[in-house]
């Protein structure tokens, strides 16, 4: 009786978690299947439909995507990089130094994860009015490159950090940044990863903050040349623009499903505190 | 000698913190006090210089149907993707951490929509919308002999329209950081459990449950953030209409900012947006603070 309810339990379970993972997936495999067949079988499923690349090579076509592409690995890197630098300082500044006004400089970081740049769109193009950045690569990056959920990350990572290594490398006659260098950046190295892929991840998908402040094709991302693309709705097929939509994430979505443990492990990393 | 290396400390510590401060206050607290501040200023144009005008964008802003209209839908929007992504959330974390047969596929399945730009998104979904020859419409149409419908073209649907598509794309997002706690759960207390003979109902709501009490309260936090800064999938899906039936504060903000040029008064609503972000905030704190066991 007990085993009988409870395989039953597993049967319905099991069923259910198979429906939704199934109706999770279906959008893509969706937008996958019309990619990759003639603009004739977008509505009818056959599983004798030709295969065709033309839909990529249209919208490859269509559209400056290679100067897109360009755009938004420079964002990524340009963000990242900074993000390591300035929140590695400033985390390590946080977990091993004593000084004034540390735990309200701490409150305010965290403050950031609330009020975030995302929000301060109004204001933020002002300054890069001022600072006559609009429409520059740097314009998009600047907003997000003290990230206070780099610092928080960073920072809990690097209080793990037994203080006895910290103190032989002291006594080794090393100075403050060195111990940085030498001691806390390689214990980190997971966190750093894990913080990496999320910022990656998120950057490349960004999009109003950089709809706002480029206006060309030297300096839009992506995610912003997709919207142009697509917007412009003088009889272009779906199945171009669905090409389109996965060559924009296809980075991405490759990268994750070869990697998928690391990336999942990655977000889990970063969400424990 | 001690006193002196404290003050060393002092200064290293300010020394190291100083390049990120710099940055951090630049473009997120001095702009959260400047719209402040420019909320009581009129809009600049051309030569004519911003003037001070007390209270005025705010007495618009009290006026102004479309900003309790959007401020409505936010809402509205809040309370449908939050409960049902975080529920989601937590019933794709168990499945997938249980013993499902396929969890990597079922895992897979659940988490892509977070690594997809929700850009990209808006487009697939759009087709699915599309009257006539979309996707829904042809199922429906199908199976139930349903009519057409203009999914994201009626007032009535537009919005809930928009809020499944945010729903697929957060709940597998919000599934891993219930993932990781479950995982970090001690199998002990359920072995426990399940020797005294509690039944799997039983273990998750006296076990399970409250153990992700911390988890369900960031997560949700986060939820409450998102449903007040995802807007991307508006602009393909929408644009905010019809008659701003979809359009949302941020989103707003935007248009009032960046199509009309008003940056006194989307100063102001920015004011409503941050005021509006702390209260729930804080309000969510208090609220789980009693039903959160730390351990």
């Amino acid at each position: 009786m007990m085993r009988g309810s409870l395989t039953y339990d597993r049967v319905l379970n099991t069923l259910a978690a198979w429906a939704l993972a199934i109706l999770w997936i279906l959008p893509l495999a969706y937008a996958v299947w019309t990619a990759i067949h003639p603009a004739a079988y977008e509505a009818r499923f056959v599983l004798t439909a030709p295969l065709t690349f033309e839909n990529f090579q249209r919208a490859w076509a269509a559209a400056p995507f290679a100067r897109y592409f360009l755009n938004t690995t420079l964002l990524v890197s340009l963000i990242l990089a900074c993000q390591f630098f300035l929140c590695t300082l400033a985390a390590y500044a946080f977990a091993r130094f004593e000084f004034p006004g540390r735990g309200l400089l701490f409150t305010l970081v965290l403050l950031q994860l609330l009020v975030m740049p995302d929000i301060l769109i109004v204001e933020n193009y002002q300054t890069m009015r001022l600072l006559d950045l609009v429409d520059t690569i740097p314009a998009i990056a600047l907003p997000y490159v003290a990230s206070g959920f780099g610092i928080f990350l960073l920072r809990q990572t690097f209080l793990t950090v037994p203080r006895e290594l910290d103190e032989a490398a002291r006594v080794e006659g090393s100075s403050a940044l060195g111990i940085l260098w030498r001691v806390y950046i390689p214990l980190a190295k997971p966190t750093y990863l894990a913080y990496g892929l999320v910022s990656v991840s998120h950057h490349w998908n960004n999009f109003l903050w950089p709809l706002i402040v480029t206006n060309s094709e030297e300096t839009r991302p992506v995610t912003v040349g997709l919207s142009v693309f697509s917007a412009i709705d003088s009889g272009i097929d779906w199945s171009v623009i669905n090409a389109a939509t996965l060559m924009t994430s296809g980075p991405l979505l490759i990268a994750f499903l070869l990697f998928q443990r690391q990336f999942v492990q990655s977000f889990m990393r970063a969400g424990i505190k | 000698m001690r006193a002196w290396k404290l003050k060393r400390d002092w200064v290293t510590g300010w020394l190291l913190l100083l390049p990120a401060m710099v940055f951090l206050f630049a473009f997120t607290h001095i702009p959260a006090v400047n719209s402040l501040i420019n909320s009581f200023y009129s809009t600049p144009r051309g030569k004519r210089a911003a003037k001070f005008i007390g209270l005025d964008n705010y007495e618009r802003m009290i006026g102004d149907p479309v900003f309790w209209k959007v401020l409505g839908n936010n809402l509205w929007f809040a309370m449908g993707t939050i409960p049902a992504s975080v529920g989601l959330a937590l019933v794709m974390a168990l499945w997938v951490n249980g013993r499902l047969p396929g969890r990597g596929f079922a895992r897979m399945a659940f988490f892509t929509p977070t690594v997809l730009p929700l850009i990209a998104v808006a487009n697939i979904w759009l087709f699915f919308y599309t009257p006539g020859f979309g996707l829904f419409d042809q199922l429906f149409g199908g199976l139930f002999g349903w009519s057409s419908t203009n999914w994201l073209g009626s007032p009535d649907t537009a919005l809930n329209a928009v809020i499944v598509v945010t729903i697929w794309k957060e709940a597998g997002f919000f599934m891993i950081f219930y993932l990781a706690a479950l995982q970090a759960m001690p199998v002990s207390l359920v072995e426990a459990a399940r020797v005294e003979g509690a039944n799997g109902w039983t273990i998750f709501w006296r076990i399970t449950f409250p153990l992700l009490m911390p988890t369900t309260l960031f997560v949700s936090i986060n939820a409450v953030i998102n449903s007040f800064r995802l807007v991307d999938h508006i602009f393909i899906l929408t644009d905010g209409g019809p008659d701003n039936a979809s359009a949302v504060l941020l989103f707003y903000i935007y248009e009032i900012a960046f199509k009309f040029w008003e940056t006194g008064y989307a100063a102001t609503l920015t004011v409503a947006l941050l005021v509006l972000l702390c209260l729930l905030a804080i309000g969510q704190f208090f609220l789980f603070d009693r039903k959160v066991h730390y351990k």
